[in-house]
């Protein structure tokens, strides 16, 4: 993990494609750009999904860590790649 | 607003749209779209509408639904025959979406109740489904008096047109057609037939630019008018200019009050 605390997190460990990236935003939508998410998911389709798409929307994954029990926690700086 | 989990699903095709997004969403279910007629044009549009969960639709119409209407009106059912379209509409909308709050006006639009149906709930966009001229110019030139945003259409035959009026952003439909052609020269819906379908490419169109006017998102049709040829499959996009000696909006205007003008006769005779 990075050394940055979260300052908030989202569990779509129970939600299936496209709920998973809904409920993302919806996390993202409550913290200020630059902040961080902290997100636990799924191997398989979410892990190869939802870190595309919010690079798509210019947010930035910053750490990944696979939690040995089939989820991963992944960390996003939000607007982290926009360009102003 | 805090979604439920149901309108995280119902909504997510909108919410995963970069351009729409949560906070599109919230403006969609917090906005009111007047949609005046629940025929051709108005029905697709009410069902866009309400599927997208814009929050409150108004439905304007005093007509009930007859067989005739089937064909096109995608709103209403064999059940639905001989009630009123307002209320047929309004059961339609929230059978695909209990989120929408559908208010009724069981009237027709007039010069002396057009201002205050708008005004009722101060509605943010106004989606003109009319089939008649003297009713389109009086949308027109209420809505040019209110500032209210609105969406022209029509459709006949095989051809459609829609432009989009919003104050201060381009012409009005009066800037462009002057005065409704005299009454024994119009053809009605009724009288000239129209092609089931084009209510559902047009109105569509409507649909469509209530939820960019509402979320922001790209180019509305103002300052053009969009053509529609099914029979040739060509949409032509005509760019339109503000008429600065338009007798509504123009720096003059002439009229200060609402006109109703005189409705071709066939046209009255067909709604008894």
């Amino acid at each position: 993990m990075s050394e940055i605390k979260p300052d908030g997190f989202v569990d779509i460990t129970d939600v299936v494609c496209p709920i998973t990236f809904v409920k993302t935003k919806v996390a993202l939508e409550g913290l200020e750009k630059g902040q961080v998410l902290e997100i636990k998911l799924k191997e398989g389709e979410p892990i190869q999904n939802v870190p595309r798409s919010l690079k798509n929307e210019k947010h930035k994954v910053i750490s990944l860590e696979n939690n040995n029990d089939g989820t991963y926690t992944i960390e996003v700086i939000k607007g982290g790649m926009a360009e102003t | 607003m805090t979604f439920t989990n149901e309108q995280l699903e119902r909504y997510s095709r909108h919410i995963i749209l970069e351009d729409i997004g949560v906070k599109g969403q919230e403006k969609l279910l917090n906005s009111k779209v007047l949609i005046i007629g629940t025929g051709g044009l108005g029905a697709p549009a009410a069902l866009y509408l309400g599927a997208a969960g814009i929050g409150t639709i108004g439905l304007v119409d005093g007509d009930t639904v007859d067989l005739s209407n089937l064909q096109r009106q995608v709103i209403h059912s064999c059940a639905d025959i001989g009630k009123a379209k307002v209320i047929s509409g309004k059961e339609s909308i929230n059978a695909i979406n209990t989120d929408v709050n559908v208010i009724t006006y069981q009237e027709r639009a007039t010069a002396e109740n057009i201002k205050d149906i708008i005004k009722d709930l101060d509605y943010d966009f106004v989606l003109d489904g009319t089939d008649n001229f003297p009713v389109k110019f009086l949308i027109n030139d209420t809505c040019v008096m209110l500032k209210k945003p609105f969406s022209h259409a029509g459709i006949i035959r095989f051809q459609g047109q829609t432009m989009t009026y919003v104050p201060g952003a381009g012409p009005c439909y009066r800037c462009v057609f002057k005065n409704p052609p005299p009454p024994d020269l119009v053809p009605t819906c009724q009288q000239a037939g129209v092609l089931g379908v084009m209510g559902g490419v047009i109105g569509t169109i409507q649909a469509t630019e209530a939820i960019k006017y509402i979320t922001g998102v790209g180019k509305l049709l103002t300052g053009y008018l969009m053509t529609y040829d099914a029979k040739k499959m060509e949409f032509r996009k005509v760019k339109i200019a503000p008429d600065i000696t338009c007798a509504i909006c123009g720096e003059n205007p002439a009229i200060h009050e609402l006109i109703d003008y005189e409705i071709a006769a066939c046209s009255i005779r067909d709604r008894q």
